[in-house]
């Protein structure tokens, strides 16, 4: 077997019962309690939240909360890479970079979190971890009904940066947030900023988010060390493509069709000649999105030129539609592996 | 008496009226974003020829409101910090071809006079100014003081409402810009039932997206769209209303950009929408003032609106903005109470946010999340708002207000029994907002409220409460 799970599904709870031994949950507990002005309740809630990893509704919490950004334990902030780290990096291989999308807590945080690790163990080069919003109106079918569940079974922001906070540090793939624009502005930005980097987030997607509007939140991202990684579409003018290219972090993703997220039968052709476009004004690397499901999506897209595959709606039926949390991740891990074995 | 109280215009006014209609009444300024900034002196505004704009599009208007130089919108399609393109990437270059294309008809001979001739004779502009006699008998004190109120009667516009007036335009913008599929979303039905009679005016394929639960409260107006012609795709996400119709809406778009052309029916939604929406309802408000003059030699003194996204206020407001002497005054639903968790009152209990493509006050919980509204009106059942009317509030240039469905209730009855004019629920709640203004306002006031549409399309919702 070419890649060994780090967590079988079933250690979900004894990786939960003993998270106090992560330093970073010691210092996000011991930081959070002495804030002036915040109840203790609700430090208390958002350290069980994410000791628990349960769906648990966590108060949201006041910007003070998440206005003094821990530190960043200097070992884990090194040892994971950054976006454009993990995708030159596969690049330097040969590899086509594996980069897998599930929507944060479908069906639940603690399976959410068990899928991390095992994409992550199933060498995924980037993971995509898509933030559950009400009006989601870049996605599909699948991704909507995805972040309904999500939504229902209690996936806060704050709780699932409670779980990223735990998580990524066991990871060896950077994690990217890919969120619409309004929970961050309810957050602020900042504030929003500031939470992704101390959980581990390495990247943010915002769909809704155009290359024209990202002054609004660039500094902010900037300040935390966050790659906002930016798209470009067919129905994109070359020359604005050029700009995208030239501002997007981490790499640039290209979305396949004229349309949301969700499987289509066949790649889009036009795929290739745009993969050719992005290259003559780019030397960042390229990854590829928006409705790919099969093995031989993969590999058509990987001969074509791309550097990388994002795999959304599919991976996101695997775990979301599944009988069982367990039956999801087996079904996940199946699937995963079937593209990451069609990729170079 | 109170019709004693309309004063007959002076002969230096009348001149003045007289001056104004002739250029006003060119409705081809319909289109025209006027290019010098702002209007120092109404009457001479009225008078200023049209001028092209095509040259320095996208220049946008620029107004002078309470002492500072504010653009409405900017380059970047904002209203001080409102507004904006919040799209997905897929959509940018379509509403930067829609924004060109506005600017360029507005300097097209040809475009102008077939708007003109179809607002005329199709849509059956202008609409009166109606002064409500028995309404402002009913408002009147003890002592026989109190406000004046009229009513501009949008409800007697082809198909019943203010919403014609926005969709008779895009189409024909569509067909400029050679697509021949039309998509729109719709809560009351009303700019469903407008954008299916234009399409079907024009000749396009139209699809319309309209929440399952409005399709079952506004059933008449789904067989009116259907009858048209239209396509109505029933919407079950989310609450199943208006919100989750306008979601599925851009979806469509951004699946079918190349080909097709999206009515949006209020003054929400990604630059260009919010200016350009309110560009063609504007002559609502220059209608009124231009009436205004005629009836009485002057402006108004407060205007009323109901708000849900906005069109219907911001048509009437926008010819008013610099007139720091009109008051503006929004109504929004306040479903059971504001202090429920059952009300659609966005400016009044909602926080900044982003939603469907601008950025507004939105009805939202503490995680961002948007919450599901409630109003007994289909169509100011919208936890959204234009975002000029965010910027209007935050500069208090504008005051909103809001009403709870059984207030709405209320002035649909009242306004029925006084005036032999039935109006639409929306409507109802600037009718019933007279109730809690007309007492504080002095005598001779003249209050002119935007009879937005007419309420037959309500009349089964209302006979499930009211008893009659």
């Amino acid at each position: 077997m070419a890649f060994a799970l780090k967590a079988s599904p079933s250690s979900t709870s004894s990786s939960s019962s003993a998270p106090s031994n992560h330093p970073r949950l010691r210092s996000a507990a011991a930081m959070a309690m002495p804030t002036p002005g915040r109840p203790a309740s609700r430090a208390v809630a958002a350290a069980s939240a994410a000791a628990s990893l349960e769906p648990a509704v966590v108060t949201p919490s006041p910007d003070s909360y998440w206005r003094a950004p821990l530190p960043l334990t200097p070992a884990a902030s090194e040892r994971i890479p950054t976006v454009a780290q993990a995708m030159s990096r596969a690049r330097a291989h040969g590899k086509t970079a594996f980069i897998p999308y599930i929507t944060a807590g479908d069906p639940d945080l603690g399976t959410t979190a068990e899928a991390l690790r095992l994409l992550d163990a199933l060498g995924a080069d980037v993971i995509e971890l898509g933030m559950p919003f009400s009006d989601p109106s870049a996605d599909g079918a699948v991704i909507q009904a995805s972040a309904k569940r999500a939504l229902a079974a209690g996936a806060t922001t704050d709780a699932v940066m409670a779980m990223l906070r735990e998580v990524t540090p066991e990871l060896s793939c950077p994690v990217v947030i890919f969120s619409y624009f309004n929970p961050i502005v309810r957050r602020g930005t900042r504030s929003f900023a500031a939470a992704a980097r101390e959980a581990g987030v390495k990247g943010l997607i915002i769909p809704d988010l155009p290359y024209d509007e990202i002054r609004a939140f660039r500094k902010e991202a900037i300040q935390n060390s966050l790659e906002l990684v930016l798209l470009t579409t067919p129905a994109t003018p070359a020359e604005r493509m050029k700009e995208i290219a030239k501002a997007s972090e981490g790499f640039v993703y290209l979305v396949s069709v004229v349309g949301v997220t969700g499987a289509r039968a066949n790649v889009n052709p036009r795929v290739k000649d745009l993969l050719k476009e992005i290259r003559q004004v780019t030397d960042k690397e390229i990854a590829v999105g928006f409705g790919i499901s099969t093995p031989d999506h993969v590999s058509q897209i990987s001969e074509w030129g791309a550097d990388g595959v994002i795999i959304g709606s599919a991976m996101v039926k695997q775990l979301g539609e599944a009988d069982s949390p367990r039956e999801g991740l087996k079904r996940l891990e199946a699937y995963a592996r079937s593209l990451k074995n069609a990729l170079p | 008496m109170a019709a004693s109280a309309i004063r007959n215009p002076s002969p230096a006014s009348a001149a003045a009226v007289a001056a104004s209609r002739s250029a006003v009444s060119t409705s081809r300024s319909i289109l025209r974003v006027p290019a010098a900034s702002r209007r120092s002196l109404v009457v001479a505004a009225g008078m200023r020829p049209a001028k092209a704009v095509a040259a320095e599009a996208p220049t946008p208007v620029a107004e002078r409101v309470n002492g500072a130089e504010v653009a409405r919108p900017d380059a970047m399609g904002r209203f001080g910090k409102f507004g904006g393109k919040y799209v997905p990437e897929t959509l940018m270059h379509a509403l930067t071809e829609l924004e060109a294309a506005f600017h360029a008809l507005a300097d097209d001979q040809d475009f102008q006079t077939e708007l003109d001739g179809i607002l005329k004779d199709y849509v059956g502009r202008e609409s009166p100014l109606y002064f409500a006699e028995r309404l402002t008998e009913h408002y009147k004190r003890a002592d026989g003081t109190g406000p004046l109120i009229y009513l501009k009667r949008e409800d007697l516009n082809h198909t019943g409402a203010h919403k014609i007036n926005n969709a008779v335009a895009q189409a024909l913008l569509a067909k400029r810009l050679g697509k021949q599929r039309i998509i729109a979303e719709t809560g009351a039905g009303q700019h469903g039932v407008a954008t299916a009679t234009v399409c079907a005016r024009f000749g396009l394929q139209c699809v319309i997206y309209m929440g399952a639960q409005d399709m079952e409260r506004q059933a008449l107006n789904v067989f009116r769209m259907r009858l048209l012609g239209a396509e109505v795709r029933a919407v079950h996400a989310g609450t199943a209303t208006l919100k989750d119709a306008t979601s599925e809406a851009i979806r469509d778009w951004v699946t079918n950009v190349e080909t097709t052309h999206y009515i949006l029916g209020s003054v929400a939604g990604p630059h260009p929408y919010p200016m350009m929406v309110r560009e063609f309802h504007k002559v609502i408000g220059k209608e009124t003032r231009r009436q205004a003059m005629d009836k009485w030699g002057g402006k108004p003194d407060v205007l009323v609106a109901c708000v849900g996204g906005g069109s219907n206020a911001m048509g009437l407001f926008h010819e008013f903005v610099d007139d720091q002497d009109v008051r503006l005054i929004g109504v929004e639903a306040a479903g059971h109470g504001v202090d429920t968790d059952k009300h659609a009152a966005t400016l009044t209990k909602g926080e900044v946010g982003v939603l469907h493509g601008s950025l507004s006050y939105v009805l939202q919980d503490a995680d961002g999340q948007v919450i599901e509204p409630h109003s007994i009106s289909a169509g100011l059942d919208y936890p959204g708002v234009g975002p000029e009317h965010s910027f209007l509030r935050d500069i208090g240039r504008a005051e909103y207000d809001s009403v709870t469905d059984q207030e709405a209730l209320d002035a649909f009855k009242r306004t029925s029994r006084l005036e032999g004019i039935i109006p639409a629920l929306e409507t109802s709640h600037a009718l019933a907002y007279l109730e809690k203004l007309c007492p504080t306002l002095p005598d001779g006031v003249r209050v002119v409220l935007n009879c937005s549409g007419r309420g037959d399309k309500d009349v089964h919702t209302a006979s499930k409460y009211l008893d009659v």
